[in-house]
């Protein structure tokens, strides 16, 4: 099995081919719903509105939105606790997330999981896992049904630069290499674990490099590029769907804004936020559409004003919705013989 | 129901009941460390390997975590997995995908995700295996809700309860004693799956319920027969499920006899025994002639010489001597 590793370096992405206009709008829409969609929650947490933990994914659009836009209905998600842009990219409704973060039962997870526990069997999203690495073996296993049935799904898998320390995330890349899984292992490295900075939890900070001794394909790419995020997906996903196992990407990225809302950021200057916020995704996207003449002012205006409105409307449908009677409380502790979804539903289920 | 018997094992059993479901169900697969080439670590999965290939008996690194979570992600995909760990101690390195993942997705996805996942181990203590290979963790793993557990004692039950365990839309557990491998006994050829929702009276009796599950119940037989020679007729009760407990088999039989002692190998604090005594003094306090007793394990890591061994755990002599005293109260 041929091994191919690329390092990102400098700052301008790994020169990846421009997307035809069109789909580049696009990507730059569905960037723009995650950014307004969280930027409200954190808002809504300051008001009380959502509780618990809530951990946004501010700086790291690119990596949801390029490597979900690769994949079809067919393919699997197992996501973390930082998933709200995985779950609206993979075309969640964002009424459906906005009523799960205020605890509703209207909301994806019935208001039982909240902003960590997002979950939409039809949209093959399985979740959110508030265990660092531990969707991973779960999503192996997914990967393996579908080999096993003789399917041509991928699974994709997130996990941060943290999981990469958890033993299940090694187990699972041997396990996932040795039986040559479809399966997508997407590393997010934002750089830090909770606040502990990569070099001072990981030996070698070169993650692909480590990740291609389990005899897997492993990138690194520039997680702020949603262009060359996308492009490797697709050349990781084509290989994987030939057959030749399990990839790796690494995503280099930054999260702009605080692990969660607790988080009073003592591990980071803002200087280091600042260099970093000058490499924002959706501002580089809007740059290079700019550069190229292909960003039509006035659509780009009516689009962001769509995505506002949008998450106005979720968050009118979220204050309105009912809450589940605590009599369902004990509810789905074990499955019901009729409920919401059966094991596999929604094989309809709509892509990115 | 054939009347022709045929003699078997406790093995045996367990093998033909994975063999019938590979056979009846192309879903149904079997991964663990050592299933495959070697026959399994006590030889349960012997010859599966040759009769349905590496693609359905996988052979798993040492990787309790990567292959228990992937048997619940194949599971929640579709497929019928069973998992094979080899002891009960190696299952804490599975912990969090049978706890945190196995136990929860249904409940946490609002009723989306089934996880039909059935995990077997191997449980107990008495083959000089020390504190690493002996536990009895069952009592724990009974304390979480989401998951399913079984403990079949008899070979009736190791051949009838994998069946409707793969049927179940939920996470079971399957606990096998390490001592009841070998233990012989003759089944139907067609033998049938069980009932999993309900304990078993294996002796009827009138003067005191003895209450087990897996590995003591041979022990708490004999100490019944023991019993039945001095004029004490005890009912014994298998309670076959552990989670969720049959309380209206288990304090059925106590409100008739009046008297209960619960032998658990388990260690006593927090354990089984331990839930099982609240449960019947919540639901039939005034039905009790005595206080009810437990016979446990002693409180210290299983010992591998085999004096002490016999020592830690409940023995015929030690559940007779509990049983007197609870009738002569």
């Amino acid at each position: 099995m041929s091994r191919r590793r690329t390092s990102a370096t400098g700052t301008t992405g790994t020169g990846a081919i421009a997307p035809p206009t069109q789909h580049r709008f696009e990507l730059l829409r569905q960037m723009t719903r995650i950014r307004l969609f969280e930027e409200r929650c954190v808002e809504l947490y300051s008001a009380t509105k959502i509780r618990g933990f809530l951990h946004v994914g501010i700086g790291e659009e690119a990596v949801a939105t390029g490597v979900l836009t690769v994949l079809t209905a067919e393919d699997s998600i197992v996501s973390t606790y930082r998933e709200h842009g995985h779950a609206l990219v993979r075309g969640l409704s964002m009424d459906s997330v906005m009523a799960e973060m205020f605890g509703k039962v209207t909301g994806c997870s019935r208001g039982r999981g909240g902003s960590m526990h997002l979950f939409d069997v039809g949209h093959r999203f399985y979740g959110g896992n508030a265990i660092v690495g531990g969707g991973i073996p779960m999503a192996v296993g997914i990967a393996l049904a579908d080999r096993m049935r003789h399917q041509t799904s991928v699974t994709a898998c997130f996990f941060g630069d943290g999981a990469y320390a958890e033993g299940e995330f090694h187990e699972s890349a041997n396990l996932a290499a040795l039986w040559r899984l479809p399966l997508l292992f997407c590393c997010e490295n934002n750089l830090y674990a909770m606040g502990t900075a990569i070099e001072h939890e990981q030996a070698e900070t070169d993650l692909a490099l480590r990740a291609a001794s389990y005899g897997m394909a492993s990138w690194s790419v520039d997680g702020m590029d949603v262009a060359a995020v996308e492009e490797a997906t697709r050349h990781a996903v084509e290989r994987i769907r030939a057959g030749d196992g399990p990839c790796f990407l690494e995503l280099r990225t930054y999260r702009f804004r605080a692990h969660s809302m607790y988080d009073p950021e003592l591990y980071r200057d803002k200087a280091e936020v600042g260099h970093w916020r000058e490499r924002d995704p959706l501002e580089l996207l809007t740059a290079a559409m700019r550069a190229d003449g292909e960003l039509d002012e006035d659509a780009f205006e009516a689009m962001t004003a769509e995505a506002r409105a949008e998450v106005d409307r979720a968050v009118d449908t979220a204050e309105q919705a009912p809450f589940e009677p605590v009599e369902d409380l004990t509810r789905f502790v074990y499955s019901e013989a009729v409920g919401p979804g059966p094991t596999r539903a929604g094989e309809e289920g709509a892509g990115s | 129901m054939s009347t022709t018997l045929v003699e078997t094992t406790y093995r045996e059993a367990m093998r033909e009941a994975m063999r019938e479901a590979m056979q009846r169900d192309e879903r149904v697969f079997l991964m663990g460390e050592d299933v495959g080439a070697y026959g399994g670590c006590f030889a349960v999965s012997l010859g599966l390997l040759e009769e349905f290939g590496p693609e359905r008996i996988r052979d798993t690194p040492l990787s309790e975590s990567a292959f228990v979570g992937a048997g619940i992600g194949a599971a929640i995909a579709g497929m019928r997995p069973i998992v094979e760990i080899m002891t009960v101690n190696f299952s804490l390195l599975a912990l969090d995908q049978i706890i945190n993942n196995a136990a929860t997705l249904s409940h946490m996805s609002g009723g989306q995700v089934s996880v039909p996942v059935v995990i077997r181990m191997t449980t107990g203590a008495g083959r000089q295996l020390a504190a690493q290979h002996s536990h009895s963790l069952e009592g724990w793993y009974g304390h979480i809700p989401g998951i399913k557990l079984l403990a079949p004692a008899t070979v009736e039950d190791a051949r009838g309860m994998l069946w409707p365990a793969l049927q179940d839309p939920d996470p079971v557990l399957i606990f096998e004693h390490g001592t009841l491998y070998p233990m012989p006994g003759s089944l139907a050829p067609d033998a049938a799956p069980v009932d999993i929702s309900r304990a078993a009276v294996r002796r009827p009796g009138k003067d005191v319920t003895l209450l087990t599950y897996g590995g003591s119940l041979p022990k708490v037989m004999a100490a019944a027969e023991e019993l039945a020679t001095t004029g004490i007729e005890p009912e014994v009760v298998d309670l076959r499920v552990l989670r969720p407990l049959d309380d209206e088999t288990i304090v059925g039989s106590v409100r008739r006899t009046h008297r209960a002692v619960i032998v658990d190998e388990g260690w006593r604090t927090g354990s089984l025994a331990a839930e099982i005594t609240t449960r019947l003094v919540e639901q039939c306090f005034f039905d009790l002639d005595g206080p009810v007793q437990r016979v446990c394990s002693a409180e210290v890591p299983m010992p591998y010489a085999k004096h002490l061994e016999e020592a830690a755990l409940p023995q015929v002599a030690t559940i007779v001597a509990a049983a007197r005293q609870v009738v002569s109260g």
